[in-house]
């Protein structure tokens, strides 16, 4: 299913939870709604559910309207971090729930009902578990059931709010592959939302950045993270190296020593320059514009890592080659070789 | 040597451990005076009044107790008794899982303040909540003249008579009910209409198998005092033989004629009641935990 998202604005008493949020989901997407909590992620997911009503602006659904069409007419799989399944259900049960409260034409037989839930557990890899109580399963147990009881409905968008969170590291790790794979099956339109940007970034086709109740970026995973549209990107996803530069004439001018890096566009006035920390060569002294002093080298392996005082009291951090000798206390000059610029104070 | 040690070694960490396992323990006098002092209360308080009432109804033998229960007054008695509470206890059971549902998973004004209207009925002698029937039905009362003109008889008959019990047992379905609502939320309710659930549906096979222990718990507890209710049924009832006397009443007039044999053997069966309650409590608090 198509989901468009016009203008979304809503508001829990003074605050503003979103404000104007537009977004198209095209059939068949993954897409995680990536942002800080209080970004209003989850209220976005919840309007598209129909949880929540927007104070403004309408959800279209395959291209009609849904603002007058309840949670229950709109067919959608929510999905909840602390899994909600019904404790006084068994497994099979809880699967079985969307279609035993079906008042459809098409309500199923009862023998249809087993053989469809049968598939479903089969699908989430638990037939074994249909007749346990939800106490007796482990968490990611619990969240694959969840998850096949809202597939049961056969939605047409499914909606998953933190549908990690609550796992422990491992098996976070584990159900998001599977995740990934199961969307290959069964190509479901999917929206989930998330804090953890490698969660995002591994499992979604789109990633949409949001803070403080707007998006920040749509983008692939590439996109997000090789081009960062914005400050809050760049230093929410991945690790940042920033430096206060300022802009003179299309050139980037540090601490008053005009360098041969270009402005990218941006118009006179101070200026950061964002690099990550792989994006930065450290070169002699004399032949770079910015300089620093190293305070300390640490890691082993591929991931070596030099600490470098800029001159104003920032601390950075840089990747380092793993053969290159460097001493603490030695003095360096810094080139990114690939690097974003935005406007300070923006 | 070595066997020295190997000998030396338990004992002393057996000895440290003993000597830890004590520390930890009250000295055995005051164990016993504390234990002693929490019988005796038990024994004095509970125990006894007790077995007082069952030694008093089956003193002059089984056939006597019988035959004090068997008069028409005393079966009026209990039949009254019973068809009030089953009024109340039903009103106060569809009212208490309303009221809950209605705190719990919905946002309104004025919400705080219902809250403390249903904890209202505790903080108030029963004798209040009776006498407040009286000022608005009785023959002075604000509808007196209405009831009257159009012979309507609630005080001094059934209809007084439940609506001074409603309202005495009127929190504690809705006691019991709330807080546990309140810890589980509105996720599951949300997950059943999402998945095309009714609200009635969702009610009947979501929201109230979540809660049913302790709404059987409250039923229960509803019911016990609905039965034993003396104060506010006292102000309303007007002590008609036969007809609005309640149990509980009926044992306070046989007592206050000299007929204590008669009066024990009634009371019996509500110290009854309050054993098969307590057992019955016990059942269901050990059949919610398991779950």
């Amino acid at each position: 299913m198509r989901i468009g998202i016009r203008n979304i604005t809503k508001r829990f008493g003074a605050f503003t939870a979103l404000a104007g949020v537009n977004l198209e989901i095209v059939t068949g997407e993954l897409v995680a709604l990536l942002g800080p909590s209080g970004s209003g992620k989850t209220t976005l997911l919840r309007i598209i559910a129909g949880l929540d009503w927007p104070d403004e602006g309408q959800v279209f659904l395959d291209g009609q309207d849904a603002s007058e069409r309840s949670v229950r007419q709109r067919q959608v799989g929510f999905v909840f971090q602390h899994y909600a399944l019904f404790r006084h259900m068994t497994v099979f049960e809880n699967v079985a729930f969307g279609l035993r409260v079906n008042r459809r034409a098409t309500r199923l037989g009862e023998e249809e009902i087993r053989r469809r839930v049968e598939t479903l557990l089969d699908l989430v890899q638990l037939k074994w578990l249909a007749n346990r109580y939800p106490s007796s399963l482990s968490g990611g147990q619990r969240q694959r059931i969840a998850l096949a009881r809202a597939l049961a409905i056969e939605p047409r968008v499914l909606l998953l709010d933190e549908p990690f969170g609550a796992l422990d590291a491992k098996v976070r790790k584990e159900l998001r592959r599977w995740l990934r794979n199961l969307h290959e099956d069964i190509h479901v339109t999917s929206v989930f939302v998330t804090h953890d940007q490698e969660e995002a970034l591994e499992v979604a086709d789109r990633v949409v950045v949001m803070n403080e109740g707007r998006i920040e970026q749509i983008g692939t995973p590439k996109d997000i993270y090789d081009s960062p549209a914005t400050r809050f990107v760049h230093e929410f996803i991945g690790e940042t190296v920033m430096v206060p530069v300022s802009v003179e004439n299309s050139t980037i001018v540090y601490k008053g020593i005009e360098t041969d890096l270009g402005a990218q566009g941006l118009k006179n006035g101070p200026a950061n320059l964002f690099a990550r920390p792989y994006e930065i060569e450290v070169v002699a002294p004399n032949d770079a514009v910015i300089t620093g002093k190293i305070t300390r080298v640490h890691g082993l392996g591929p991931a070596r890592r030099a600490e470098v005082v800029l001159g104003n009291n920032n601390i950075v951090e840089i990747d380092i080659p793993r053969l290159r000798e460097l001493q603490e206390g030695q003095t360096v000059g810094l080139t990114p070789h690939r690097y974003r610029l935005f406007a300070a104070g923006g | 040597m070595s066997v020295v040690l190997g000998t030396l070694r338990p004992s002393s960490a057996s000895k440290r451990a003993r000597h830890l396992r004590d520390s930890r323990r009250e000295p055995l006098l005051v164990g016993w005076i504390l234990t002693a002092i929490a019988v005796t209360f038990l024994v004095v308080f509970l125990v006894l009044p007790l077995a007082t009432v069952f030694h008093q109804a089956l003193g002059r033998g089984f056939a006597a107790y019988i035959k004090a229960l068997m008069e028409l007054d005393a079966l009026a008695a209990i039949r009254l008794t019973l068809v009030v509470s089953v009024i109340a206890v039903a009103s106060n059971l569809a009212f208490g899982v309303i009221a809950a549902w209605a705190i719990t998973k919905f946002e309104f004004p004025g919400k705080s303040a219902l809250i403390t209207l249903i904890d209202l009925p505790f903080s108030v002698s029963p004798v209040i909540s009776g006498l407040v029937f009286v000022l608005l039905f009785g023959a002075q009362g604000f509808f007196g003249a209405w009831l009257q003109a159009h012979d309507i008889q609630i005080l001094f008959a059934l209809p007084g008579l439940v609506l001074a019990t409603t309202l005495v047992t009127f929190p504690f379905v809705a006691r019991e009910l709330i807080p546990l609502m309140q810890e589980q939320g509105t996720q599951d309710e949300e997950v059943a209409i999402s998945l095309g659930a009714s609200g009635l549906q969702t009610f009947f096979r979501v929201t109230l198998p979540n809660v049913k222990w302790a709404l059987l718990y409250g039923v229960l507890l509803c019911n016990a005092r609905a039965m034993g209710e003396f104060g506010a049924v006292s102000v309303v009832s007007g002590h008609v033989r036969g007809e609005t006397n309640t149990m509980p009443l009926y044992v306070e007039i046989l007592y206050n004629e000299y007929k204590f044999m008669a009066a024990f053997a009634v009371a019996s069966l509500l110290a009854l009641l309050a054993l098969v309650t307590l057992v019955a409590k016990i059942v269901l608090e050990q059949r919610a935990t398991s779950e």
